[in-house]
């Protein structure tokens, strides 16, 4: 199997780490050329606003939203928000996965947390009951999901953090910035 | 499920999710908005860019908190903002206003000739500049998340941060081919905590995310730091000093990410009009240069 990671701006290099702690292929994603014979795309954390950007200036938006008809795309934080449909601002998404973000919606860089969720599908898929140990960084929530999107994760208060439809999969929050490598495992099999 | 704010992890991913980025100085709201349109992954917010601090000569302090939420109320990227070497409470106020990271810089006048700021006492994260690998592990065991080179601001000369980026990731490569029993003598050597610089040691990289700053003016700068093995960079004056801040700006977001491609690096370099003027380093007179500020 063969992973690709967007690599223009973020946090993609610790994606990469991760993957190959897995022993998965992985190529760096620049160019609209680099998607040709992957099996699935994670889109890392960083700024939604710059990857949305670059991906506008090199051609990347069609390509992109035609990988993830086919195939699984999982993005995380910005990539999550790069995902959606609507986060209620004027910036480039793919609307790929029907849902809403609200950007920053834990406040600022000191309202940043780590904190504990139970997500049953991951524990399923991986059979394991420990909880998951998320990382926020000045994190978006899904506001909703319509349609085929499913809700995957939230936090205490009810708010949702993590959602899946179909091979597409967004979360707010960071598991490549942990050691726990279940996320990236339950990624790889949609991609498979 | 308790949640935990301030934790070193978040204070540090916070960096990671700046890499592969530019963070650019930014003098007022207007400013912030042409960087954030240019692909700026944060912005930096101060009264003057180090050209300016460097032309008026006197004390240089923490910017007006009243300018800083200005910017933040403009730009959705994180907002950055300086304080002086040891002015722990220029920090507090900084991190009262809620700015996304503190630079303890050398840019300002330092406030302690002998201390930097305790920053593991912060809920905010700090970056901090670094000439080599023993000050930056230094700044890294008083709690900094995030280190940058110092270079030397507001000259537009990329040398100081070409020096500063060879030396700590040239004592990281001769690190990484150590004997575990050499590393105590090297620590010693490099003035830095023991425990970090093994840490370093098995990880082949510094601890926090490592950017380069300090004289970088045009995209082949940037790319050339980010061939050196930096993260990131950091744009002071090089953007708002020159002829054409929002050309140049998205030409330097591009070079940071195509760094390895020069085609993309030939392309972005095409009519960015007139650089910042510059000054050459080493016409310059020792009193004059800032990256010794720091201990």
């Amino acid at each position: 199997m063969k992973i690709g990671v967007l690599a223009l701006q973020g946090d993609f290099a610790e994606h990469i780490a991760i993957l190959k702690r897995l022993k998965v292929q992985t190529i760096e994603v620049r160019l609209p050329e680099h998607l040709k014979g992957l099996d699935g795309l994670i889109m890392p954390g960083g700024e939604s606003t710059t990857i949305g950007k670059l991906a506008v200036a090199y051609n990347l938006m069609e390509p992109l939203r035609a990988f993830g008809q086919r195939h699984a795309i999982w993005g995380t934080c910005a990539g999550a928000i790069f995902m959606s449909k609507d986060v209620s601002r004027n910036q480039p998404l793919l609307g790929l996965m029907d849902i809403t973000v609200e950007r920053n919606a834990f406040g600022r860089q000191v309202d940043s947390f780590e904190a504990d969720l139970d997500i049953p599908e991951l524990m399923q898929a991986t059979g394991t009951k420990d909880s998951y140990h998320a990382i926020f960084i000045r994190a978006p929530i899904i506001e909703s999901v319509s349609g085929d999107a499913k809700i995957l994760a939230s936090v205490a208060d009810g708010r949702i953090v993590a959602a899946q439809q179909g091979h597409l999969l967004a979360t707010s929050f960071h598991p490549e910035l942990t050691s726990d490598t279940r996320f990236h495992e339950y990624f790889l099999s949609l991609a498979d | 499920m308790e949640q935990q704010t301030g934790t070193f992890a978040v204070k540090k991913g916070l960096a990671q999710m700046l890499k592969g980025g530019v963070i650019m100085d930014v003098v007022t709201p207007e400013h912030a908005r042409i960087a954030e349109e240019a692909g700026a992954c944060a912005v930096m917010a101060l009264e003057r860019v180090p050209a300016d601090i460097r032309a008026n000569g006197g004390v240089a302090r923490m910017s007006d908190p009243d300018l800083i939420l200005k910017i933040m109320d403009t730009v959705t990227i994180p907002v950055m903002a300086k304080c002086r070497i040891g002015h722990f409470v220029e920090a507090q106020i900084l991190e009262a206003i809620g700015v996304d990271y503190i630079d303890e810089s050398e840019v300002l006048t330092p406030a302690d000739e002998a201390n930097h700021i305790n920053k593991h006492l912060f809920k905010v994260p700090f970056v901090c500049g670094c000439r080599n690998l023993g000050e930056a592990l230094r700044r890294v065991g008083e709690g900094a998340a995030m280190i940058r080179t110092k270079g030397e601001a507001g000259t537009g000369d990329v040398v100081e941060a070409v020096r500063h980026a060879r030396a700590v990731l040239g004592d990281i490569r001769r690190l990484t081919t150590m004997a575990d029993e050499e590393l105590m003598a090297f620590a010693k050597e490099l003035g830095a905590p023991y425990e970090l610089v093994k840490e370093t040691k098995e990880l082949g990289r510094m601890p926090v995310v490592n950017f380069a700053a300090g004289g970088v003016a045009t995209p082949a700068d940037a790319a050339l730091m980010m061939q050196l093995g930096v993260d990131g960079v950091f744009v002071g004056s090089g953007i708002f000093k020159s002829g054409d801040p929002a050309r140049r700006a998205a030409a330097i977001v591009k070079a940071v990410t195509h760094y390895q491609d020069a085609g993309i690096l030939a392309e972005v370099s095409k009519n960015l009009g007139e650089p910042m003027v510059g000054r050459n380093v080493s016409q310059m007179p020792e009193a004059e240069k800032i990256a010794g500020r720091g201990w």
